[in-house]
Protein backbone atom coordinates (compact mmCIF):
# COMPACT_ATOMS: atom_id res chain seq x y z
CA UNK A 1 0.00 0.00 0.00
CA UNK A 2 1.15 3.84 -1.04
CA UNK A 3 0.38 6.30 1.84
CA UNK A 4 0.69 10.08 1.09
CA UNK A 5 0.22 11.77 4.38
CA UNK A 6 -0.48 16.09 3.80
CA UNK A 7 1.79 16.41 0.89
CA UNK A 8 2.13 20.15 0.14
CA UNK A 9 4.94 20.55 -2.77
CA UNK A 10 5.44 24.01 -4.48
CA UNK A 11 8.01 25.25 -7.15
CA UNK A 12 9.41 28.33 -8.14
CA UNK A 13 8.09 29.43 -12.19
CA UNK A 14 11.08 30.28 -14.25
CA UNK A 15 9.55 32.49 -16.24
CA UNK A 16 7.57 34.58 -13.39
CA UNK A 17 10.40 33.45 -10.39
CA UNK A 18 7.27 33.41 -8.21
CA UNK A 19 6.87 29.80 -6.20
CA UNK A 20 3.83 28.23 -6.78
CA UNK A 21 2.19 25.95 -4.70
CA UNK A 22 1.79 22.56 -6.95
CA UNK A 23 -0.12 19.88 -4.20
CA UNK A 24 -1.58 21.35 -1.81
CA UNK A 25 -1.81 19.27 1.72
CA UNK A 26 -2.50 15.84 -0.20
CA UNK A 27 -3.47 12.72 1.73
CA UNK A 28 -4.62 9.61 -0.25
CA UNK A 29 -3.87 5.74 -0.10
CA UNK A 30 -3.72 3.36 -2.90
CA UNK A 31 -3.94 -0.52 -2.10
CA UNK A 32 -1.68 -3.12 -3.28
CA UNK A 33 -3.09 -5.33 -6.07
CA UNK A 34 -4.97 -2.12 -7.66
CA UNK A 35 -5.58 -0.77 -10.92
CA UNK A 36 -5.52 2.80 -10.26
CA UNK A 37 -5.68 5.71 -13.05
CA UNK A 38 -4.93 9.17 -12.16
CA UNK A 39 -6.25 11.76 -14.58
CA UNK A 40 -7.63 15.28 -14.34
CA UNK A 41 -6.67 18.63 -16.09
CA UNK A 42 -3.25 19.69 -17.37
CA UNK A 43 -1.43 21.34 -15.25
CA UNK A 44 -3.14 19.58 -12.04
CA UNK A 45 -0.08 18.08 -10.26
CA UNK A 46 -0.55 14.20 -11.47
CA UNK A 47 2.65 14.01 -12.71
CA UNK A 48 4.10 15.73 -9.67
CA UNK A 49 1.89 13.68 -7.21
CA UNK A 50 3.67 10.44 -9.44
CA UNK A 51 7.30 11.83 -9.15
CA UNK A 52 6.92 12.47 -5.53
CA UNK A 53 5.79 8.45 -5.06
CA UNK A 54 9.11 7.67 -6.98
CA UNK A 55 11.54 9.84 -5.41
CA UNK A 56 12.03 12.53 -8.25
CA UNK A 57 9.98 15.27 -5.73
CA UNK A 58 11.03 15.96 -3.02
CA UNK A 59 7.63 17.91 -1.17
CA UNK A 60 7.93 20.55 1.12
CA UNK A 61 5.95 18.58 3.65
CA UNK A 62 4.32 15.46 4.35
CA UNK A 63 5.36 12.00 3.92
CA UNK A 64 4.95 8.72 1.95
CA UNK A 65 4.78 5.60 2.73
CA UNK A 66 5.25 2.43 0.71
CA UNK A 67 3.37 -1.02 2.92
CA UNK A 68 3.70 1.13 6.04
CA UNK A 69 7.68 1.79 5.45
CA UNK A 70 8.25 5.58 6.37
CA UNK A 71 10.03 6.17 2.84
CA UNK A 72 9.96 10.07 2.69
CA UNK A 73 13.73 10.44 2.57
CA UNK A 74 14.79 7.26 0.43
CA UNK A 75 16.99 8.07 -2.43
CA UNK A 76 15.25 7.08 -5.94
CA UNK A 77 17.38 4.20 -6.51
CA UNK A 78 16.16 2.55 -2.99
CA UNK A 79 12.79 2.94 -4.30
CA UNK A 80 13.48 1.54 -6.71
CA UNK A 81 15.13 -1.51 -5.86
CA UNK A 82 12.04 -1.28 -2.58
CA UNK A 83 9.95 -2.05 -5.39
CA UNK A 84 8.76 1.17 -7.37
CA UNK A 85 8.74 1.41 -10.98
CA UNK A 86 8.00 4.64 -12.74
CA UNK A 87 7.60 5.17 -16.89
CA UNK A 88 8.53 9.09 -17.29
CA UNK A 89 5.76 11.28 -19.46
CA UNK A 90 8.99 12.64 -21.57
CA UNK A 91 11.37 9.81 -21.25
CA UNK A 92 15.21 11.13 -21.82
CA UNK A 93 17.07 9.81 -25.02
CA UNK A 94 20.65 8.21 -24.47
CA UNK A 95 23.24 8.42 -26.83
CA UNK A 96 25.40 4.83 -26.74
CA UNK A 97 22.75 2.78 -25.17
CA UNK A 98 20.56 0.26 -27.08
CA UNK A 99 17.61 -0.88 -26.14
CA UNK A 100 18.90 -4.31 -24.91
CA UNK A 101 21.03 -2.42 -22.74
CA UNK A 102 18.42 -0.31 -20.83
CA UNK A 103 16.32 -3.30 -20.65
CA UNK A 104 18.73 -5.10 -18.99
CA UNK A 105 19.85 -2.62 -16.40
CA UNK A 106 15.94 -2.07 -15.71
CA UNK A 107 16.10 -5.95 -14.82
CA UNK A 108 19.21 -6.15 -13.07
CA UNK A 109 20.23 -8.89 -14.10
CA UNK A 110 21.07 -10.99 -17.25
CA UNK A 111 17.84 -11.16 -19.34
CA UNK A 112 17.37 -14.07 -21.86
CA UNK A 113 16.74 -13.20 -25.48
CA UNK A 114 13.61 -14.76 -25.52
CA UNK A 115 12.38 -12.38 -22.49
CA UNK A 116 13.81 -9.63 -23.85
CA UNK A 117 11.55 -9.84 -27.12
CA UNK A 118 8.44 -10.30 -24.88
CA UNK A 119 8.71 -7.65 -22.99
CA UNK A 120 9.08 -5.11 -26.63
CA UNK A 121 6.22 -7.62 -28.18
CA UNK A 122 3.99 -6.31 -25.00
CA UNK A 123 4.19 -3.10 -26.29
CA UNK A 124 4.19 -3.47 -29.67
CA UNK A 125 7.32 -3.17 -30.63
CA UNK A 126 9.27 -5.54 -33.44
CA UNK A 127 12.70 -7.01 -31.28
CA UNK A 128 14.64 -8.12 -34.18
CA UNK A 129 14.24 -4.64 -35.01
CA UNK A 130 14.61 -2.74 -31.97
CA UNK A 131 16.71 -5.02 -29.38
CA UNK A 132 20.22 -3.59 -30.72
CA UNK A 133 19.07 0.12 -31.67
CA UNK A 134 20.10 2.97 -29.66
CA UNK A 135 17.75 4.92 -27.58
CA UNK A 136 18.54 8.42 -29.61
CA UNK A 137 17.67 10.86 -31.65
CA UNK A 138 16.94 8.41 -34.45
CA UNK A 139 13.82 7.19 -32.44
CA UNK A 140 10.18 8.68 -33.37
CA UNK A 141 8.40 9.69 -30.06
CA UNK A 142 6.01 6.91 -30.23
CA UNK A 143 8.95 4.38 -30.54
CA UNK A 144 11.12 5.83 -27.32
CA UNK A 145 7.66 6.05 -25.65
CA UNK A 146 7.15 1.94 -26.06
CA UNK A 147 10.50 1.42 -25.28
CA UNK A 148 10.03 3.35 -21.85
CA UNK A 149 6.81 1.40 -20.63
CA UNK A 150 9.22 -1.83 -21.67
CA UNK A 151 11.99 -0.94 -19.48
CA UNK A 152 9.06 -0.63 -16.68
CA UNK A 153 7.80 -3.72 -17.28
CA UNK A 154 11.35 -5.33 -17.16
CA UNK A 155 11.80 -4.08 -13.73
CA UNK A 156 9.10 -6.59 -12.59
CA UNK A 157 7.92 -3.69 -9.68
CA UNK A 158 5.49 -4.57 -7.00
CA UNK A 159 4.66 -1.38 -8.12
CA UNK A 160 4.28 0.49 -11.32
CA UNK A 161 3.68 4.03 -12.12
CA UNK A 162 3.38 5.13 -16.26
CA UNK A 163 2.96 8.49 -16.80
CA UNK A 164 0.53 8.96 -19.63
CA UNK A 165 1.79 5.77 -21.14
CA UNK A 166 -0.51 6.63 -24.74
CA UNK A 167 0.73 9.45 -25.21
CA UNK A 168 2.27 9.89 -28.63
CA UNK A 169 1.55 5.98 -29.62
CA UNK A 170 -0.49 5.10 -32.97
CA UNK A 171 -4.33 3.91 -32.37
CA UNK A 172 -2.99 0.36 -33.23
CA UNK A 173 -0.56 0.38 -30.91
CA UNK A 174 -2.94 2.09 -28.30
CA UNK A 175 -5.10 -0.82 -28.25
CA UNK A 176 -2.24 -3.80 -27.78
CA UNK A 177 -1.18 -1.45 -25.01
CA UNK A 178 -4.43 -1.31 -22.83
CA UNK A 179 -4.40 -4.88 -23.85
CA UNK A 180 -1.10 -5.12 -21.91
CA UNK A 181 -2.06 -2.92 -18.79
CA UNK A 182 -5.37 -5.74 -18.62
CA UNK A 183 -4.02 -8.39 -18.78
CA UNK A 184 -0.53 -7.92 -16.86
CA UNK A 185 -2.96 -6.89 -13.92
CA UNK A 186 -5.03 -9.59 -14.03
CA UNK A 187 -2.54 -12.24 -14.71
CA UNK A 188 0.35 -10.83 -12.24
CA UNK A 189 -2.35 -10.77 -9.22
CA UNK A 190 -1.06 -8.59 -6.54
CA UNK A 191 0.64 -5.96 -8.67
CA UNK A 192 -0.23 -2.24 -7.98
CA UNK A 193 -0.60 -0.23 -11.17
CA UNK A 194 -0.73 2.83 -11.51
CA UNK A 195 -1.38 4.98 -14.55
CA UNK A 196 -1.87 8.82 -15.36
CA UNK A 197 -4.09 9.20 -17.93
CA UNK A 198 -6.58 11.39 -20.11
CA UNK A 199 -8.00 8.59 -22.32
CA UNK A 200 -11.49 6.95 -21.47
CA UNK A 201 -9.95 3.55 -22.33
CA UNK A 202 -8.02 3.48 -19.87
CA UNK A 203 -9.88 5.01 -17.02
CA UNK A 204 -12.50 2.78 -17.95
CA UNK A 205 -10.61 -0.35 -17.12
CA UNK A 206 -9.20 1.01 -13.64
CA UNK A 207 -10.69 -0.48 -10.26
CA UNK A 208 -10.35 3.25 -9.03
CA UNK A 209 -10.09 6.49 -10.48
CA UNK A 210 -8.60 9.57 -8.72
CA UNK A 211 -9.37 12.62 -10.20
CA UNK A 212 -6.87 15.59 -9.37
CA UNK A 213 -7.13 19.12 -9.87
CA UNK A 214 -5.83 22.22 -8.75
CA UNK A 215 -3.16 20.17 -6.34
CA UNK A 216 -5.84 18.42 -4.63
CA UNK A 217 -7.08 15.00 -4.49
CA UNK A 218 -10.72 16.48 -6.25
CA UNK A 219 -12.64 13.15 -6.57
CA UNK A 220 -11.92 9.44 -6.55
CA UNK A 221 -14.09 6.41 -7.33
CA UNK A 222 -14.83 3.46 -9.83
CA UNK A 223 -14.96 4.27 -13.62
CA UNK A 224 -18.48 4.30 -13.57
CA UNK A 225 -18.76 6.77 -10.66
CA UNK A 226 -15.92 9.57 -12.17
CA UNK A 227 -16.23 9.24 -15.57
CA UNK A 228 -19.81 11.15 -15.90
CA UNK A 229 -18.07 13.91 -13.23
CA UNK A 230 -15.04 14.39 -15.91
CA UNK A 231 -17.24 16.44 -18.88
CA UNK A 232 -19.11 17.89 -16.57
CA UNK A 233 -15.67 18.79 -14.37
CA UNK A 234 -14.61 19.77 -18.29
CA UNK A 235 -17.65 22.18 -18.78
CA UNK A 236 -16.84 24.59 -15.87
CA UNK A 237 -14.29 26.57 -17.73
CA UNK A 238 -10.41 27.32 -17.11
CA UNK A 239 -10.72 27.65 -13.57
CA UNK A 240 -11.33 24.58 -11.20
CA UNK A 241 -12.77 24.67 -7.98
CA UNK A 242 -10.84 23.55 -4.65
CA UNK A 243 -13.70 22.75 -2.99
CA UNK B 1 61.30 -3.68 -7.92
CA UNK B 2 58.89 -3.73 -10.85
CA UNK B 3 57.95 -6.96 -12.00
CA UNK B 4 58.68 -6.14 -16.22
CA UNK B 5 56.86 -9.34 -17.77
CA UNK B 6 53.67 -8.24 -15.95
CA UNK B 7 53.73 -4.75 -16.90
CA UNK B 8 54.87 -5.75 -20.42
CA UNK B 9 51.88 -8.33 -20.49
CA UNK B 10 49.71 -6.26 -19.32
CA UNK B 11 50.34 -3.00 -21.75
CA UNK B 12 50.09 -6.14 -24.57
CA UNK B 13 46.76 -6.54 -23.78
CA UNK B 14 45.44 -3.32 -22.94
CA UNK B 15 46.46 -1.77 -26.62
CA UNK B 16 46.73 -5.00 -28.81
CA UNK B 17 43.85 -7.20 -27.00
CA UNK B 18 47.31 -9.76 -27.11
CA UNK B 19 47.11 -12.68 -24.41
CA UNK B 20 49.70 -14.25 -26.27
CA UNK B 21 51.80 -14.57 -29.48
CA UNK B 22 48.91 -13.76 -32.21
CA UNK B 23 48.04 -15.69 -35.11
CA UNK B 24 49.37 -14.50 -38.63
CA UNK B 25 51.82 -11.34 -38.97
CA UNK B 26 53.56 -9.41 -36.12
CA UNK B 27 55.82 -7.34 -35.18
CA UNK B 28 56.03 -6.02 -31.18
CA UNK B 29 58.53 -2.76 -30.45
CA UNK B 30 59.68 -2.94 -27.19
CA UNK B 31 61.82 -0.03 -25.80
CA UNK B 32 62.86 1.01 -29.36
CA UNK B 33 64.13 -2.43 -30.22
CA UNK B 34 62.36 -5.18 -31.67
CA UNK B 35 61.07 -7.73 -29.53
CA UNK B 36 59.81 -10.11 -31.95
CA UNK B 37 58.40 -10.70 -35.44
CA UNK B 38 56.98 -12.75 -37.99
CA UNK B 39 56.10 -12.53 -41.59
CA UNK B 40 53.51 -14.59 -43.66
CA UNK B 41 53.14 -15.46 -47.10
CA UNK B 42 50.98 -12.81 -48.10
CA UNK B 43 52.01 -10.17 -45.37
CA UNK B 44 55.68 -9.25 -45.17
CA UNK B 45 57.50 -7.17 -42.45
CA UNK B 46 60.41 -5.53 -42.97
CA UNK B 47 62.93 -2.94 -41.29
CA UNK B 48 62.30 0.56 -42.88
CA UNK B 49 65.57 2.02 -44.67
CA UNK B 50 67.05 4.72 -43.35
CA UNK B 51 65.30 5.37 -40.79
CA UNK B 52 63.56 3.33 -37.58
CA UNK B 53 60.46 1.84 -38.37
CA UNK B 54 58.87 -1.01 -40.57
CA UNK B 55 57.40 -1.44 -44.24
CA UNK B 56 54.61 -3.95 -44.23
CA UNK B 57 53.68 -5.24 -47.44
CA UNK B 58 50.07 -7.10 -48.29
CA UNK B 59 50.06 -9.23 -51.41
CA UNK B 60 46.78 -8.94 -53.67
CA UNK B 61 43.86 -10.42 -52.67
CA UNK B 62 44.82 -11.08 -49.23
CA UNK B 63 41.82 -11.90 -47.27
CA UNK B 64 40.90 -12.44 -43.60
CA UNK B 65 44.55 -12.03 -42.42
CA UNK B 66 45.37 -9.49 -39.50
CA UNK B 67 49.05 -7.87 -38.25
CA UNK B 68 49.80 -6.63 -35.12
CA UNK B 69 52.59 -4.17 -34.62
CA UNK B 70 52.05 -3.05 -31.12
CA UNK B 71 54.50 -0.60 -29.40
CA UNK B 72 55.15 -0.56 -25.85
CA UNK B 73 57.56 1.63 -23.59
CA UNK B 74 58.39 0.25 -20.20
CA UNK B 75 61.24 2.20 -19.32
CA UNK B 76 61.70 5.59 -18.65
CA UNK B 77 63.12 8.42 -20.58
CA UNK B 78 62.66 6.63 -24.09
CA UNK B 79 61.51 9.14 -26.57
CA UNK B 80 61.53 8.09 -29.93
CA UNK B 81 60.11 8.65 -33.86
CA UNK B 82 59.24 5.28 -35.91
CA UNK B 83 57.97 5.46 -39.49
CA UNK B 84 55.92 2.64 -40.57
CA UNK B 85 54.72 2.02 -44.05
CA UNK B 86 52.07 0.13 -45.54
CA UNK B 87 51.54 -1.35 -48.41
CA UNK B 88 48.08 -2.72 -48.98
CA UNK B 89 47.36 -4.84 -52.29
CA UNK B 90 44.46 -4.94 -54.36
CA UNK B 91 41.26 -6.74 -52.93
CA UNK B 92 42.39 -7.25 -49.67
CA UNK B 93 40.78 -7.29 -46.52
CA UNK B 94 42.60 -7.12 -43.89
CA UNK B 95 43.25 -5.92 -40.14
CA UNK B 96 45.92 -4.21 -38.66
CA UNK B 97 46.27 -3.93 -34.96
CA UNK B 98 48.56 -0.81 -34.33
CA UNK B 99 48.56 0.72 -30.40
CA UNK B 100 51.29 1.74 -27.99
CA UNK B 101 51.28 1.81 -24.08
CA UNK B 102 53.71 3.11 -22.17
CA UNK B 103 54.87 2.89 -18.47
CA UNK B 104 56.58 5.26 -17.23
CA UNK B 105 56.95 5.34 -13.45
CA UNK B 106 60.27 7.34 -13.57
CA UNK B 107 61.32 10.74 -13.69
CA UNK B 108 61.84 11.20 -17.67
CA UNK B 109 59.11 11.85 -20.02
CA UNK B 110 58.75 9.18 -22.20
CA UNK B 111 57.51 9.47 -25.95
CA UNK B 112 56.27 7.92 -28.93
CA UNK B 113 55.78 9.58 -31.94
CA UNK B 114 54.85 7.11 -34.46
CA UNK B 115 54.50 8.70 -38.78
CA UNK B 116 52.15 6.01 -40.63
CA UNK B 117 51.73 5.84 -44.05
CA UNK B 118 48.87 3.73 -45.35
CA UNK B 119 47.97 3.13 -48.97
CA UNK B 120 45.05 0.96 -50.09
CA UNK B 121 45.04 -0.48 -53.03
CA UNK B 122 41.89 -1.51 -55.27
CA UNK B 123 38.71 -2.31 -53.66
CA UNK B 124 40.76 -3.56 -50.33
CA UNK B 125 39.34 -3.10 -47.41
CA UNK B 126 41.42 -2.47 -44.34
CA UNK B 127 40.49 -2.28 -41.04
CA UNK B 128 43.12 -0.30 -39.04
CA UNK B 129 42.58 -0.79 -34.81
CA UNK B 130 44.82 1.98 -32.52
CA UNK B 131 44.79 1.89 -28.74
CA UNK B 132 46.28 3.82 -26.68
CA UNK B 133 47.03 3.69 -23.03
CA UNK B 134 49.58 4.45 -20.85
CA UNK B 135 50.25 5.02 -17.06
CA UNK B 136 52.75 5.66 -14.27
CA UNK B 137 54.22 9.12 -12.53
CA UNK B 138 56.38 10.11 -14.89
CA UNK B 139 55.22 12.45 -18.16
CA UNK B 140 54.00 9.88 -21.37
CA UNK B 141 52.88 11.78 -24.49
CA UNK B 142 52.50 10.28 -28.03
CA UNK B 143 51.89 12.02 -31.23
CA UNK B 144 50.63 9.67 -34.12
CA UNK B 145 50.33 10.83 -37.39
CA UNK B 146 48.88 9.33 -40.41
CA UNK B 147 48.35 9.34 -43.80
CA UNK B 148 46.02 7.34 -46.09
CA UNK B 149 45.46 7.19 -49.84
CA UNK B 150 42.67 4.91 -50.77
CA UNK B 151 42.33 3.62 -54.27
CA UNK B 152 38.99 3.17 -56.44
CA UNK B 153 37.01 1.55 -54.27
CA UNK B 154 38.74 1.02 -50.98
CA UNK B 155 37.82 1.21 -48.01
CA UNK B 156 39.25 2.12 -44.39
CA UNK B 157 38.13 2.05 -41.45
CA UNK B 158 40.26 3.46 -38.53
CA UNK B 159 39.18 2.88 -35.13
CA UNK B 160 40.90 4.87 -32.08
CA UNK B 161 41.09 4.61 -28.44
CA UNK B 162 42.49 6.28 -25.84
CA UNK B 163 40.80 6.10 -22.27
CA UNK B 164 43.14 7.40 -20.15
CA UNK B 165 47.03 7.27 -18.94
CA UNK B 166 48.28 9.49 -21.89
CA UNK B 167 49.65 12.78 -20.48
CA UNK B 168 49.81 15.28 -23.70
CA UNK B 169 48.78 13.47 -26.95
CA UNK B 170 48.57 15.24 -30.73
CA UNK B 171 47.04 13.24 -33.35
CA UNK B 172 47.12 14.22 -36.81
CA UNK B 173 45.17 12.12 -39.41
CA UNK B 174 44.46 13.08 -43.25
CA UNK B 175 42.88 10.84 -45.82
CA UNK B 176 43.30 11.02 -49.43
CA UNK B 177 40.12 8.86 -50.93
CA UNK B 178 39.84 8.33 -55.10
CA UNK B 179 36.93 7.38 -56.87
CA UNK B 180 34.11 5.04 -54.86
CA UNK B 181 36.39 4.64 -51.66
CA UNK B 182 34.91 4.64 -47.98
CA UNK B 183 36.18 6.40 -45.03
CA UNK B 184 35.09 5.36 -42.11
CA UNK B 185 36.72 6.86 -39.03
CA UNK B 186 35.61 6.38 -34.96
CA UNK B 187 37.49 7.97 -31.92
CA UNK B 188 37.02 7.28 -28.72
CA UNK B 189 38.59 9.34 -25.92
CA UNK B 190 38.73 10.26 -22.02
CA UNK B 191 41.13 12.38 -20.41
CA UNK B 192 41.26 13.14 -16.63
CA UNK B 193 43.41 15.15 -14.50
CA UNK B 194 46.01 17.69 -16.44
CA UNK B 195 45.50 15.26 -19.52
CA UNK B 196 45.63 17.23 -23.19
CA UNK B 197 44.49 15.69 -26.29
CA UNK B 198 44.74 17.49 -29.64
CA UNK B 199 43.29 15.55 -32.45
CA UNK B 200 43.55 16.66 -35.78
CA UNK B 201 41.56 14.95 -38.87
CA UNK B 202 41.46 16.00 -42.75
CA UNK B 203 39.55 13.56 -45.08
CA UNK B 204 39.79 14.50 -48.75
CA UNK B 205 37.41 13.18 -50.86
CA UNK B 206 38.75 13.78 -54.55
CA UNK B 207 36.89 10.91 -55.90
CA UNK B 208 33.20 10.43 -57.83
CA UNK B 209 31.36 8.29 -55.33
CA UNK B 210 33.57 8.59 -52.39
CA UNK B 211 31.85 8.96 -48.70
CA UNK B 212 33.46 9.58 -45.61
CA UNK B 213 31.72 9.42 -41.99
CA UNK B 214 33.74 10.92 -39.03
CA UNK B 215 32.09 9.83 -35.48
CA UNK B 216 33.95 10.94 -32.62
CA UNK B 217 32.92 10.87 -29.17
CA UNK B 218 34.55 11.82 -26.06
CA UNK B 219 34.49 12.48 -22.16
CA UNK B 220 36.81 15.07 -20.22
CA UNK B 221 37.40 15.16 -16.73
CA UNK B 222 39.25 16.68 -13.93
CA UNK B 223 41.47 19.48 -15.72
CA UNK B 224 41.70 18.42 -18.70
CA UNK B 225 41.55 19.78 -22.32
CA UNK B 226 40.71 18.32 -25.56
CA UNK B 227 40.25 20.05 -28.63
CA UNK B 228 39.51 18.40 -31.90
CA UNK B 229 39.37 19.45 -35.60
CA UNK B 230 37.42 17.04 -37.92
CA UNK B 231 37.21 18.43 -41.40
CA UNK B 232 35.97 17.30 -44.53
CA UNK B 233 37.20 18.41 -47.93
CA UNK B 234 34.23 17.33 -50.61
CA UNK B 235 35.92 17.97 -54.25
CA UNK B 236 33.81 15.74 -56.28
CA UNK B 237 30.57 14.35 -55.85
CA UNK B 238 30.50 12.36 -52.90
CA UNK B 239 29.13 12.57 -49.34
CA UNK B 240 30.35 13.29 -45.65
CA UNK B 241 29.33 13.31 -42.55
CA UNK B 242 30.97 14.94 -39.34
CA UNK B 243 29.61 14.03 -36.05
CA UNK B 244 30.92 15.21 -32.53
CA UNK B 245 29.86 14.15 -29.25
CA UNK B 246 31.77 15.29 -25.96
CA UNK B 247 30.76 15.15 -22.42
CA UNK B 248 32.36 17.57 -19.96
CA UNK B 249 32.43 17.21 -16.03
CA UNK B 250 34.13 18.59 -13.13
CA UNK B 251 36.79 21.37 -14.44
CA UNK B 252 37.33 20.08 -18.32
CA UNK B 253 37.55 22.42 -21.24
CA UNK B 254 36.23 21.15 -24.74
CA UNK B 255 36.64 22.77 -28.32
CA UNK B 256 35.26 20.87 -31.32
CA UNK B 257 35.89 22.54 -34.51
CA UNK B 258 34.22 20.80 -37.04
CA UNK B 259 34.45 22.08 -40.78
CA UNK B 260 33.25 21.27 -43.77
CA UNK B 261 34.30 22.58 -47.46
CA UNK B 262 33.01 22.13 -50.68
CA UNK B 263 34.26 22.60 -53.99
CA UNK B 264 31.99 20.66 -56.13
CA UNK B 265 28.40 21.17 -56.61
CA UNK B 266 27.60 17.46 -56.45
CA UNK B 267 29.44 17.09 -52.58
CA UNK B 268 26.98 16.48 -49.87
CA UNK B 269 28.30 17.49 -46.14
CA UNK B 270 27.13 17.49 -43.22
CA UNK B 271 28.30 18.51 -39.48
CA UNK B 272 27.11 18.00 -35.77
CA UNK B 273 29.05 19.07 -32.88
CA UNK B 274 27.71 18.66 -29.24
CA UNK B 275 29.25 19.61 -25.88
CA UNK B 276 27.64 18.96 -22.83
CA UNK B 277 27.19 17.50 -19.60
CA UNK B 278 25.44 14.38 -18.42
CA UNK B 279 22.48 15.41 -19.15
CA UNK B 280 20.40 15.22 -15.57
CA UNK B 281 17.26 13.07 -17.21
CA UNK B 282 19.53 10.17 -17.93
CA UNK B 283 20.97 10.38 -14.58
CA UNK B 284 17.20 10.13 -13.48
CA UNK B 285 15.76 7.57 -15.50
CA UNK B 286 19.15 4.96 -14.56
CA UNK B 287 18.24 5.88 -10.99
CA UNK B 288 14.24 4.90 -11.24
CA UNK B 289 15.86 1.60 -12.87
CA UNK B 290 18.03 0.70 -9.27
CA UNK B 291 21.37 2.73 -9.93
CA UNK B 292 23.12 5.01 -7.62
CA UNK B 293 23.91 8.22 -9.58
CA UNK B 294 27.47 7.38 -9.30
CA UNK B 295 26.62 4.01 -11.11
CA UNK B 296 24.48 5.91 -13.57
CA UNK B 297 26.73 8.44 -14.42
CA UNK B 298 29.29 5.47 -15.18
CA UNK B 299 26.57 3.82 -17.23
CA UNK B 300 26.45 6.38 -19.49
CA UNK B 301 29.83 7.45 -19.70
CA UNK B 302 30.51 3.81 -20.62
CA UNK B 303 27.58 3.68 -23.69
CA UNK B 304 29.07 6.99 -25.11
CA UNK B 305 33.07 5.35 -25.12
CA UNK B 306 31.10 1.82 -26.14
N1 LIG C 1 9.83 21.38 -11.40
C1 LIG C 1 8.88 22.30 -11.59
N2 LIG C 1 9.19 23.61 -11.61
C2 LIG C 1 8.23 24.54 -11.80
N3 LIG C 1 6.95 24.26 -12.03
C3 LIG C 1 6.56 22.98 -12.03
C4 LIG C 1 7.52 21.92 -11.84
N4 LIG C 1 6.89 20.75 -11.91
C5 LIG C 1 5.60 21.05 -12.16
N5 LIG C 1 5.40 22.38 -12.22
C6 LIG C 1 4.11 23.06 -12.43
O1 LIG C 1 3.18 22.42 -11.60
C7 LIG C 1 1.97 22.26 -12.24
C8 LIG C 1 1.56 20.81 -12.24
O2 LIG C 1 2.43 20.11 -13.11
P1 LIG C 1 2.30 18.57 -13.39
O3 LIG C 1 3.34 18.24 -14.39
O4 LIG C 1 2.36 17.83 -12.13
O5 LIG C 1 0.85 18.50 -14.03
P2 LIG C 1 0.08 17.32 -14.72
O6 LIG C 1 -1.18 17.15 -13.99
O7 LIG C 1 0.96 16.14 -14.86
O8 LIG C 1 -0.24 17.94 -16.16
P3 LIG C 1 -0.31 17.24 -17.62
O9 LIG C 1 -1.64 16.61 -17.72
O10 LIG C 1 -0.20 18.39 -18.55
O11 LIG C 1 0.84 16.29 -17.73
C9 LIG C 1 2.10 22.87 -13.62
O12 LIG C 1 1.59 24.16 -13.59
C10 LIG C 1 3.58 22.89 -13.83
O13 LIG C 1 3.94 23.97 -14.65
MG1 LIG D 1 1.88 15.20 -16.44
Amino acid sequence: MIRLENITYSAVNEETGKRNTILDDLSLDIETGKYIVITGPNGGGKTSLAKIIMGLYTPDSGKVFLDGEDITDKPIHERAKAGIGFGFQHPPRFKGMTVRDLITIAAGRKVRHAELCEYLTSVGLCAADYLNREVDTSLSGGELKRIEIATVLATDSPVMIFDEPEAGIDLWSFHRLTETFRTFHQNKGGKTLIIISHQERIISQADEVLLIAGGKLSDRGTPGDILPKIDSFAARSCRYDKN
Amino acid sequence: MEDKSLIRKNLLEKVADLHSVPDGAYNIRENSTSAGRRSTDAIKIENKEGAPGIVVTVADGTKNKSVHIPVIITETGITETVYNDFFIGRDCDVLIVAGCGIHNSGEEKSAHDGVHSLKVGENSRVRYVEKHYAEGEGSRTMEPKMTVDLAEGATVEIETVQLGGVSDSVRETTINAGDNATVLITERIMTDGVETVDSKTTVNLNGNGSSARINSRSVARGDSKQIFYPAINGNADCFGHVQCDSIIMDRANVRSIPEICANDVNARLIHEAAIGRIAGDQILKLQTLGLDAEEAEERILAGLLK
